[in-house]
This record gives C-alpha cells, structure tokens and sequence, in this order.
C-alpha cells in the first residue's frame, strides 16, 4: 500500500517531537468509584457454563423459532411423504379412467371431480407429486455436485482453470434455462428416450453454471482466511485445505441457493411439461395435467387450478424455506461472529 | 473554581444508563454514568471494547442503535436535556453544533461521490453553503491541512491516502463550526506517524475554533496527551475521571492502575529476566537459528494489455535470529513486514536472496523436507476471528496440526490437547467448545497452543498482539515470553507497535518502504536510535513522553 509515500511528502507537517499533555483552565475533581460497585474481574475470564455450540447448532436453534421455517418444514414434509406413499393418500386409482365420467364435478369418493379422460383428478395430483420432486431433487443434487465442485476448483485453483470454467459458465449462463431445455429436449437423443431422468439432465446442463458461480464466490472469500493459511503452515497439502477448511465454510449460500433452485427446477419441468417438451405424457405430473387441462380451461377450470395449486404450494415452501435457512446462516444476525 | 464566570458546562452526562434489548434479554451497556464537557475543553472516554465508550458518545449525538436506548439518567446539551430527543431536533443539533469524525476512515467517505460534493453536502444540510459553496468548500480543505484543496475537491476517496480520509472527515466534521466534536477513535486505523499529525491537525483546529473535544480511545497513554480530562469506563460504569496528568500519573482505582500497568506504551522495557538467557547466547559462536540474506519480493502489478509493472516489496533484506530469542520486525503498513514472515513461513515465493533455516534453505525443499520444516516453525496470525476455523471446535482445531503429521493415537491426541491447553491457561472443557463462543484474546491462546502442538522450534507472530485490548494483550505478551523461557523458544514478531517491541523483542529491524532502515539490539534502538525514521516512529508513540 503506497498510502505514506505519497503521504508524507505533500503532507510537509513538521512532527513535533514532545508532547506534554494538556491542562485545562478549569478545576477539575478526581472521582473515583467506590470499589464495591465494579468489583475487578479477571482479564478474559473464560465462561465454563452452558452448552457447547457449533455455527451449525446455533443457527438451528435460530431456525426452529422462525415460523417461516416451521410452515415450510411441514409442508416439505408432507409433500415428502406424499411422493413416497402416494397410495396413503388416494384409494383411487389414477390410472382407472371411465369416459362416462369425463369432465364430472366433485362427488364423495372423488372429491375434486374428473377430467376429460375420466380419470380422477384428485388422485392424479396425489400421485403426480413424485415426478416433480425427483425431477427437483435429483436436479439439484446434480447441480451442487458439478457446480460445486467446479467452482470450488475454479475459484480455489483460480488462473487458467477459473478462466475457462468461467466463459464455459457464462456460454451457459446467457441461456435462458427454459429456452435452452426446449432446445436441448428436441435432441433426437433426447427427444427419443423422454423420462424423467432426460429431463433432469436437461436441467442440471443449464443450472450448474448459477451454481458454480455462488461456490466460486464463497470459496474466493474463505480461501484468503487466515485458517486456510494457518492450516497450510501445519503441513495440510493444498488439495487438503480445499477439503477440510474451505469447503466446510463455503456451504452457507450453497444450500440457500440449492434450496431455493429446487423449487425453480420443479416450475421448470411443469414448464417443459407443459410446453409438450418435458416428461412423456403417460408419466403422471402436474405439469402434464396442467397441459391437458388448459384446453378445458372453459368448461372445467378446476382442473387446470388443483395441480397449479399444488405446485405453487410446492414451490413456495422450498423458496420460503431457503429464506429461513439464509436468515438463520447470516453472519451478521449473529452475535459474536 | 476559576475566576471567570461560573462556567456552564457544554455537555453533562447525569447518571445516564443506556440499555439494548437484545432476543437474550435486556443488556445494561452503560449505567450510572457521570461526567462533563466543558466548553472548549477536550475529554477522552478510555476503555476497552464493550466499556461502553462509544455507546456514551453515541447517545449525546442521538445515534444509538434501534434496539438502544436511555433507559434513565439525563444528557444536557448545554443546559437542554437531549436524552429522549425526537429525530428533528437531532437532525438541527447534529453537524451545526455537535459534530462528529467517525473510526474508519475507509469507509465513512462515500466513494461515488467527490470529497468536495461531501463537504458540500454537510453545508448546505446545515444551511452554510453561501453564495460561493466552492470557494467555501477549498477554505474547509484547506484548512484541515490539505494542500491543493481546489484540486482535491474534485478527487474520490480512493485517490486519498488514509491520513487524509481522516482529515476529510474531520475537515466535513468540523465544517460547520461545532460546539462540540465527537471524535471515536479517530486513529486507531492509521500508522502512528499519521496518527501523530492527524491528532496535532485536530488539536489545532479545534483550539482556534474553541471546539470542546470528547475523545473515544482505547489508548491510555493517547488520551493523557491529548485530552484534560480522562473518563475511564469499566463494563459500563465511570470507574475514575480527573485531569489527564493526574489520572497517569497517580491512579485511584485498580481498575485504571491496571490499565496503565498493562498500556504498552507506558511500561517499561523488557524485564531482566529474560536478559539473562540471552547473556548465555555469545554472538558469533551459535549459529543463529534463522539467517535471511538479501531477501527481495517484487511482485508483477498487471496494467493491462499485457503491461506489467513491478513492485518491490521486500527489498535487499538481510538479519538473523540467534536461538532462543525475539527479532522484532517493525514498520508501518505496506513496509513490507507481513511479507517476510510469509516468505520465512513458505507461504509465498521469494524473488531472490536466501533464508536459511538451521543450516538448511528454504526455498527449494523437497515435499518431504517441507513437511518437515513445517513442524519446526508454526505460525500465528494477527485476526483472532479469522485465524481458526469456525467450523472446527477447539478439540479439533489442537488436534489438527498432530493429525496431519500422524502424532499418536485418540488418545494420546487427547491429553496433548489437553496439555496444550493447560500450556496456555485455559481449562480443558473449553476444547468442546467453537471459536464464536471465545473472546479474542482466548481464541489467541488457541492459536498459540495450535502452534505449539508440534513443538516447534520457531513461532512467527504476524501482528499476534494488535487486535487485543490492551489487558488481554499484555497476557498474551506474557505468555509468549513465559513460552520461550520455559521452551527455549525463537520468535519471529512481526508489529506495527514499537511499544510492544520494547517489551518483548532482544533484537529489532525496523522496515520502511520494503528496506530495514535501522537494526540493533532493543536498547540500542529505543535508547539511541540512529535513523530520521526509527526516531519519528518512537516520537510517535502517544504519552511515553508523559511518564
């Protein structure tokens, strides 16, 4: 830092080189405070009671007070579940479609009536969830691993390394994520194998680069910590400090980031769906119903408004949740950090 | 009493408490606190961080924090009581009659905007621009002892140095012609040279002006020099207050006589008990342990287009350090010093020149060799927040250092850690415990007993002591040198801080613009200092003069 080179010289103050102190024209009292009321502590006295807590620990116990996080918990939970024992939920069988009961209102046993098809609407959403959560899930535990990894490599390594993952990011980057998963899913190799696992690699193709760039950045931050050199002075080879000190400290906005992506990808693959583009129309999902109920839009809106309401829910609580998980993961919300 | 007429004081602080609600529950950041401002004359407020300090002055300028408030007690601004006052009459008392010059002055000037359209800003907020804003705004530079004040109106901070942020700031504070200037810790960011003309400018100013001064500082011996009255605060409360000489020099409460036990500045040079140990080393016959000979960094600066430019910064630097004893390494930011000790700890390739570690170089080890000299000197680092890792608790933090270079078992891992602990006086429950829950003169301790894991025979302390209230630091300082008599350990200390220097180092090289200008022994140095600059730096030391 050349901040007293050029200081000094055009500065031209003479240093004066003794000092006496001041004192002042009015009298002033020597007070001091009687002994019993601040009574001396030891210097840096250590405290040895209360629970010992990691970052982790605290920010869970912040965590499980925000309502926030409480509402969106039990919804994933329980969109969970649905996905996993879908039958639990429904003694219908969504397959099981009689055309007499095509585009019939709501009775008991089938609470929210039939589409077009027949089929039972309600149970079609029931079982629908699971395509849309694997499809988020799987999505997003692609893009932390490949994203992660090589943005942690980019940012870490930084040089050629971080030059060319950056463009090769940035190429993706400038693509819209749906318009680019149109393209890609019109692909013969795609277009011609359609199931959820072409869908979720479309997605994971255009989602890793957001990724990379969120661990580039946080790894760039924690690489420069005094740890990280301290670590390297006790021997730690450098591959070794990325996965023991930097990694460790660089997950905060990952998992936000993931958190609220994985309710992105699951608008993306109703999207795709949708469009026609995304998962094959005999795989049930509520972006497939969504598609096939817009053209009875007129006639029968409620069955284009029970899966729309069902992903919007979805959605919302995986984004809800990474507000709560950012919130409780902010350094500057907590004290002594 | 004086002759003249009863004097009304400016600022009177009534038995003021103020008190931050927090999710844990209320915290008392203040109670109880009494003291004055009279008009014209300068009191420094001395204490550690969460003295309250700073919380005190704050309140005077209606700037709490949102969750703070005064919860009893009275501020009278001249006679008004400002304690419960809403945000409009703040808004008229700030800058025309009560001002303030923040601590950073890195950060406390907007980079978007001109240093002169700052200036402005304040004046026209209080209604002084005039008829000709411009020439008043260079009259303010100027007077704040910028030179080419037109010029420097139409720069960015950026381009100011961080002496004269500072002289921006307290140029934009005093603009309007304060009754009062609220000054917290106005250079506890600076080099001390800086500080020292920062300090003489404010003085200055504020005397031709007959602006009362209330000063925020940690440093003792800083606010003796500048300040008549001293206000010493402890855990919230005014533990003693009185004239600056008479607080110095004859202290009342333990609290303050432990202060300026502890005040670097104003102790005394090393104690004769080290004396004797480096007694037994006679020069020339031990090989000293670490030998740097013409040591040079230039670093590339990129200018684009493929331009380089070069900057040294280590220049031609040569010394050596006998074993079982200090080499202190001392200059001001950007000397060069921090890089050295990276270079001797292999964290950063030299330019040229040679480090000779025991007979050995550094430089060119194998892997296998440089693993090895890794166990042979450890390092600790100035930031206690930043130098462990948040995520490791103080178990695995010890324990790291013997897990990389396969030390023992579980076991054996475990009662050294508790050893360690032990070394460094702290109790061995606190190994289950986290960084975040440790003060930083504790997660220091931390540091060392980490760097001790491997017994080293050389600890290089980058700037270990600077961020520590002085207490803690003056503990610290004492371990280490506890370390080396019990250990026979050599250290390497790298500081801004002459006045620690003189209480821990043997040897000293003082650095400056990336070249040692000046070294000898310790006493050599402070007794008879030989260059222009080594004698500026130790001028430069606040109220060592006063004792």
């Amino acid at each position: 830092m050349p901040e007293n080179q050029n200081f000094n010289p055009e500065d031209g103050l003479p240093i004066s080189k003794v000092r006496a102190g001041k004192v002042s024209k009015y009298k002033i009292e020597h007070y001091v405070a009687p002994l019993d009321e601040t009574p001396l502590q030891a210097v840096d006295s250590i405290k040895e009671t209360g629970k010992p807590l990691s970052m982790w620990a605290e920010a869970w116990r912040s965590l499980r007070k925000q309502p926030l996080f409480i509402i969106s918990a039990i919804l994933i939970l329980a969109i969970i579940v649905v996905a996993a024992f879908p039958q639990l939920f429904s003694s219908q069988d969504p397959t099981y479609c009689a055309l007499e009961n095509s585009n019939e209102p709501g009775r008991a046993g089938h609470i929210m009536g039939f589409n077009l098809q027949g089929c039972d609407i309600y149970s079609r959403v029931i079982y629908g969830t699971r395509a849309s959560l694997l499809v988020g899930i799987f999505t997003t535990l692609i893009v932390v691993i490949v994203g992660g990894a090589l943005g942690a490599l980019a940012g870490f390594y930084g040089g050629w390394l971080d030059a060319v993952l950056a463009r090769l990011g940035d190429i993706f980057f400038a693509l819209p994520l749906i318009l680019g998963a149109i393209i890609v899913m019109q692909l013969p190799a795609f277009r011609d194998h359609r199931s959820v696992w072409t869908v979720i690699v479309t997605l994971a193709i255009f989602g890793w680069p957001q990724l990379a760039r969120i661990t580039r950045g946080a790894v760039i931050e924690a690489r420069s910590a005094d740890y990280v050199k301290a670590s390297r002075a006790l021997g730690l080879s450098k591959f070794n400090s990325l996965v023991k000190h930097v990694i460790p400290n660089s997950l905060a906005p990952i998992i936000v980031v993931a958190t609220v992506n994985l309710g992105v990808y699951i608008v993306a693959e109703a999207t795709l769906s949708f469009l026609g583009v995304g998962l094959p129309g005999e795989v049930m999902s509520w972006g497939n119903d969504i598609s096939s109920a817009q053209r009875q839009l007129r006639t029968n809106p409620m069955m284009l408004m029970w899966p729309a309401l069902f992903l919007s829910v979805t959605v919302l609580s995986f984004i809800m949740l990474g507000d709560a998980v950012r919130d409780a993961l902010d350094p500057k919300a907590r004290k002594g950090a | 009493m004086t002759d003249t007429a009863t004097p009304k004081p400016l600022l009177e602080i009534k038995d003021l408490a103020i008190t931050f609600s927090t999710p844990d529950g209320p915290v008392h950041a203040v109670r109880d606190a009494n003291f004055t401002v009279m008009p014209g004359e300068t009191v420094a407020i001395v204490g550690e961080s969460g003295s309250g300090k700073s919380t005190s002055a704050l309140a005077a300028i209606g700037l709490l924090a949102g969750n703070g408030s005064v919860s009893s007690g009275q501020i009278l601004f001249d006679g008004e009581d400002i304690s419960h006052a809403s945000e409009k009459r703040f808004v008229e008392l700030r800058g025309n009659h009560i001002g303030m010059v923040p601590q950073d002055p890195m950060s406390n000037l907007n980079p978007v905007w001109k240093i002169g359209f700052q200036v402005k800003e304040t004046l026209k907020a209080n209604g002084l621009a005039g008829d000709n804003p411009k020439q008043r705004v260079a009259q303010i530079l100027a007077d704040a002892g910028l030179p080419n004040p037109e010029v420097r109106a139409g720069q960015y901070p950026h381009e100011f140095s961080g002496g004269m942020r500072q002289r921006a700031l307290i140029a934009i504070g005093l603009a309007c012609r304060p009754r009062l200037l609220i000054a917290d810790e106005p250079t506890s960011a600076l080099d001390v040279t800086v500080q020292q003309q920062i300090l003489d400018h404010l003085d200055t100013m504020t005397s031709e002006l007959g602006t009362a001064v209330l000063l925020i500082t940690h440093d003792l011996g800083l606010a003796a020099e500048r300040a008549e009255k001293v206000v010493v605060m402890y855990k919230g409360r005014v533990v003693e207050y009185g004239p600056a000489l008479d607080i110095l020099r004859n202290p009342q409460h333990p609290y303050t006589k432990r202060l300026i036990s502890s005040a670097p500045s104003l102790s005394a040079q090393r104690g004769d008990t080290h004396e004797a140990i480096v007694d037994e080393i006679v020069p020339g016959k031990a090989e000293p342990l670490l030998k740097v000979s013409n040591l040079t960094k230039v670093y590339d600066i990129r200018k684009g287009f493929g331009k380089k430019e070069k900057f040294t910064a280590v220049d031609n630097v040569s010394f050596e350090i006998p074993k079982g004893t200090t080499t202190a390494v001392v200059g001001e930011s950007g000397s060069g010093k921090s890089t050295i000790a990276q270079m001797v700890l292999n964290l950063l390739d030299k330019t040229e020149g040679e480090i000779v570690f025991d007979g050995e170089q550094i430089g060119n080890l194998s892997e296998k060799k440089l693993f090895k000299y890794r166990r042979r000197v450890q390092p600790i680092f100035q930031d206690p927040y930043g130098s462990l890792d948040p995520m490791y608790s103080i178990y695995r933090t010890i324990e790291e250092p013997l897990r990389i270079h396969g030390i023992g078992n579980t076991a054996s891992r475990q009662k050294k850690v508790k050893e360690l602990l032990e070394q460094v006086s702290m109790p061995a429950s606190t190994m289950h415990r986290f960084p975040n829950e440790l003060s930083g003169g504790q997660r220091q301790r931390i540091a060392i007993a980490r760097a001790l894991a491997l017994q080293p025979e050389m600890i290089v302390c980058d700037e270990a002591v600077s961020a520590l209230d002085v207490l803690v630091q003056a503990q610290v300082l004492e371990l280490l040198d506890e370390l080396q008599r019990e250990m026979g350990l050599t250290y390497l200390f790298i500081t801004h801080d002459l006045a620690v220097v003189r209480q821990i180092a043997d040897n000293v090289c003082v650095m400056e613009h990336g070249k040692i200008v000046e070294q000898g022994t310790a006493d050599e140095i402070f007794s008879a200092p030989k260059s222009e600059y080594t004698r500026n730096l130790l001028g430069a030391i606040p109220g060592a003069s006063l004792i």
